[in-house]
């Protein structure tokens, strides 16, 4: 065994509330720069929807992850023979029209122009060329489904739906939507790093977060192509890919990233997860329908005294196995089985997971009322708006058996603490229905609390990251404190 | 000797490598940040499939053609003795320098037209253009108009460069060549020259590494890399 930690995320669909302020924290922090208007390492979709870049999920387009070959993956669009071949020119390469073109506005206007009939207005501008434009694409210009004949219609987990679903889907009264918030996974079989043929992407050892450096980086952009999640951008100013950082130095002064922090509906949960590197080629090549079990899998007990001892040989910190024991990411993945990573089959083994979004499902239209009781409403979670099988394409690998359980499981919280709370529901009937759903009482009262009682030292346990240790490793630490504080940077400058 | 021959054929190459070797290497190790392809796909995707797929390939195949006259001349010299592998070899190089030319006017074209990619041209893209232009010119018009090439480079440029390597420069052959041939040699060392200070330092970091290196990379803090 091969013990390894990683700095893991949860995200709560059910909690989130489509506001984008995810976004424009992280925007702020990192991506307001010339040649990255374009970048968001956080967006936030509407789905169904197309998402960002449009219909980035549609891999026979875009050629990201990898795939199935005998006992092992291959790259799907990249690697050592097919990278070579489209190194020149990358068909598979999303170009600047399959996200948008930036733009802003001419502020100024409102106050130089000159007097006149008719009110100054600031035109829209395109941050690249600086030319007049007019906008026909945005990062969320299908938000809360709108224009959805364009974008929600062709969302590719719909595939597979009937006509009569789909179609009943977007009946206007039937509507239904919920937000899915991405970041860069940090997957524990990188599709990105696998790709850069400069050897430019790493993952972190101590924490996982994968990094490109930009010294190496030679934009030979295959990290874009490989990357099934579409989460790394190519700078066209400065000619270097970037992508999420996960607010590396945050993290490591204990600081939570910056999407995290301004999160307003408060989904977001961070913790470690540690798992057994050794076995990350047999739960990458799983067969398909174990796809999802074969990577929850990977994940080890923290409380195991096995675990504990081989983490101890695998060089884990104390620190990390106690942030581990904690870890409520631990909670919602394993212990509770509430969450699963988005898109399993791309088989990057996402470090990101996902809690399932109930609201949609819970009320009903009768005889052209809007009806959200009703005995159907708690008891089956199959007569939701949103077909299972939607749900199941996006995190199970079309799996709807272990989507419908996560439902249950969620419903039967709800029905229990409605019955303690309200006491509409009899305590006999919620029992039932949490025995039906596999969860104790107890369990369902810690789930309550996580979700939404929570505080920010149970949604966020960071490891130390000990760089005072790495420090030593480099140079004398009497040397470092007296130089620290004082150093050169190089302009981020583009090459000649 | 007179004193143009010396100043392109003896002093030139001389800055040429002058020029490249150190300030290469300083700027990879120094300057590791400005070394990139600074590849504008993401502006402009459609012509560059046409210009830049047919111009690498051809020029790359080009550069691999000059470089096996110039290491192993007498077996492109056997290859030659029978006309019909002759004809193969110098109808294959013509075509690999049309399909060069093809994608560098696309190329240009798209550079010129298109104003994102205006927007990202250097002054120095415009003398990589400039100079490239000098190269396929040349080089075209020497393998059309002076027969035949692959024979008389083994024969002739071959021991001129390996004379320069060696540090004991004949240049005797190389100025009785027809002028537009001595602009090719010439304009290949200044090309050669400048590679460290324009996006041409790309040559210089193809991933060959990657063929034999493990897909995935982890780097830790305090332990070798795993
Ligand atoms: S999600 Fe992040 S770590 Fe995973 S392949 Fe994409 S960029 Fe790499
Ligand atoms: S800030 Fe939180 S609630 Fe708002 S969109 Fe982002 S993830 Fe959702």
């Amino acid at each position: 065994m091969n013990i390894k930690s990683q700095i893991s995320i949860v995200f709560h669909l059910d909690k989130c509330i489509g506001c984008h302020t995810c976004s424009i924290a992280c925007k702020n922090a990192w991506t307001d720069r010339k040649g990255a208007e374009y970048m968001w390492w956080n967006n936030v979709e509407t789905k169904p929807g197309t998402g960002y870049p449009r219909r980035w999920e549609e891999q026979d387009l875009y050629r990201g992850g990898w795939e199935k070959d005998g006992s092992r993956v291959r790259l799907k669009g990249a690697g050592k023979i097919k990278g070579t071949g489209v190194i020149f020119q990358n068909p598979n390469l999303p170009a600047l029209d399959n996200y948008y073109e930036p733009w802003t506005y001419r502020y100024e206007k409102l106050l130089d122009a000159p007097a006149g009939d008719d009110q100054p207005t600031a035109e829209p501008v395109s941050l690249i060329t600086g030319d007049r434009i007019t906008p026909k694409s945005g990062p969320n210009w299908d938000d809360d489904l709108g224009g959805s004949p364009i974008y929600a219609r062709n969302d590719t987990n719909l595939s597979d739906l009937t006509e009569t679903e789909k179609e009943a889907l977007f009946q206007l009264e039937r509507m239904v939507m919920f937000y899915l918030p991405r970041i860069c996974n940090h997957c524990l079989n990188p599709a990105c790093v696998a790709a850069c043929p400069s050897g430019a992407i790493y993952k972190r050892g101590e924490d996982g977060i994968v990094l490109i450096n930009q010294k190496k980086c030679r934009a030979w952009r295959l990290c874009v192509t490989a990357c099934p999640y579409k989460k790394v951008y190519f700078n066209w100013n400065t000619g270097k890919s970037e992508k999420c950082i996960l607010c590396y130095p945050r993290i490591e002064t204990m600081q939570i990233p910056a999407c995290m922090h301004s999160c307003v509906g408060r989904i977001r949960y961070l913790g470690v997860m540690l798992y057994d590197a050794d076995r990350i080629r047999e739960a990458a090549s799983a067969e398909d329908r174990d796809i999802v079990g074969s990577q929850l899998d990977l994940f080890l007990d923290p409380n195991d005294p096995v675990v504990i001892s081989q983490a101890k040989k695998s060089g884990i910190p104390d620190s990390t196995m106690e942030a581990a024991r904690k870890s409520p990411v631990w909670k919602y993945v394993k212990e509770w089985g509430l969450a699963l990573p988005l898109h399993p089959e791309f088989r990057t083994l996402p470090g990101l997971f996902y809690a399932l979004p109930l609201l949609p499902a819970m009320a009903t239209m009768e005889n052209n009322f809007y009806s959200s009781t009703g005995s159907s409403l708690w008891n089956n979670v199959d007569d939701s708006r949103l077909p299972m099988k939607y749900l199941a394409n996006l995190f199970s690998a079309g799996d709807t058996e272990l989507v419908r359980n996560i439902l249950k499981k969620m419903l039967a919280v709800r029905i229990h603490r409605r019955s303690v709370t309200v006491g509409d529901i009899t305590e006999k009937e919620a029992s039932r229905v949490l025995q039906d759903s596999g969860l104790s009482a107890g369990t369902a009262d810690e789930i309550f609390r996580m979700t939404s009682l929570a505080d920010y030292g149970d949604r966020f346990v960071i490891p130390p990251a000990h760089r005072e240790e790495a420090v030593e490793a480099i140079e004398n630490t009497f040397i470092r404190k007296e130089n620290a504080g004082f150093g050169f940077r190089e302009k981020p400058e583009r090459g000649l | 000797m007179e004193m143009n021959g010396f100043f392109f054929f003896v002093l030139l190459p001389y800055l040429a490598l002058f020029s490249l070797l150190p300030a290469s290497i300083y700027k990879y190790r120094v300057h590791g940040f400005r070394v990139s392809s600074l590849s504008s796909q993401l502006l402009e995707n459609k012509l560059l499939f046409f210009g830049s797929r047919p111009f690498h390939w051809g020029i790359i195949l080009l550069f691999f053609g000059h470089l096996i006259a110039f290491l192993i001349p007498a077996s492109v010299l056997a290859w030659n003795e029978k006309p019909v592998r002759l004809y193969i070899l110098e109808v294959a190089a013509l075509s690999f320098g049309f399909m060069t030319l093809i994608g560098f006017l696309i190329l240009v074209y798209r550079r010129l037209r298109v104003k994102r990619i205006r927007l990202v041209t250097s002054r120095m893209d415009v003398f990589v253009f400039l100079i490239l232009a000098v190269q396929i010119v040349t080089g075209l018009y020497t393998a059309l108009f002076f027969r035949w090439g692959s024979s008389w480079f083994a024969t002739v440029l071959t021991p001129y460069l390996k004379s320069v390597f060696a540090f004991r420069p004949d240049v005797a052959a190389v100025t009785a060549l027809p002028v537009m041939v001595k602009i090719h040699i010439a304009s290949a060392f200044v090309l050669v020259g400048m590679i460290p200070y324009t996006r041409f330092m790309h040559f210089l970091v193809y991933p060959f590494v990657y063929f034999w290196r493990r897909y995935q990379i982890v780097i830790w803090n305090k332990r070798e890399s795993a």
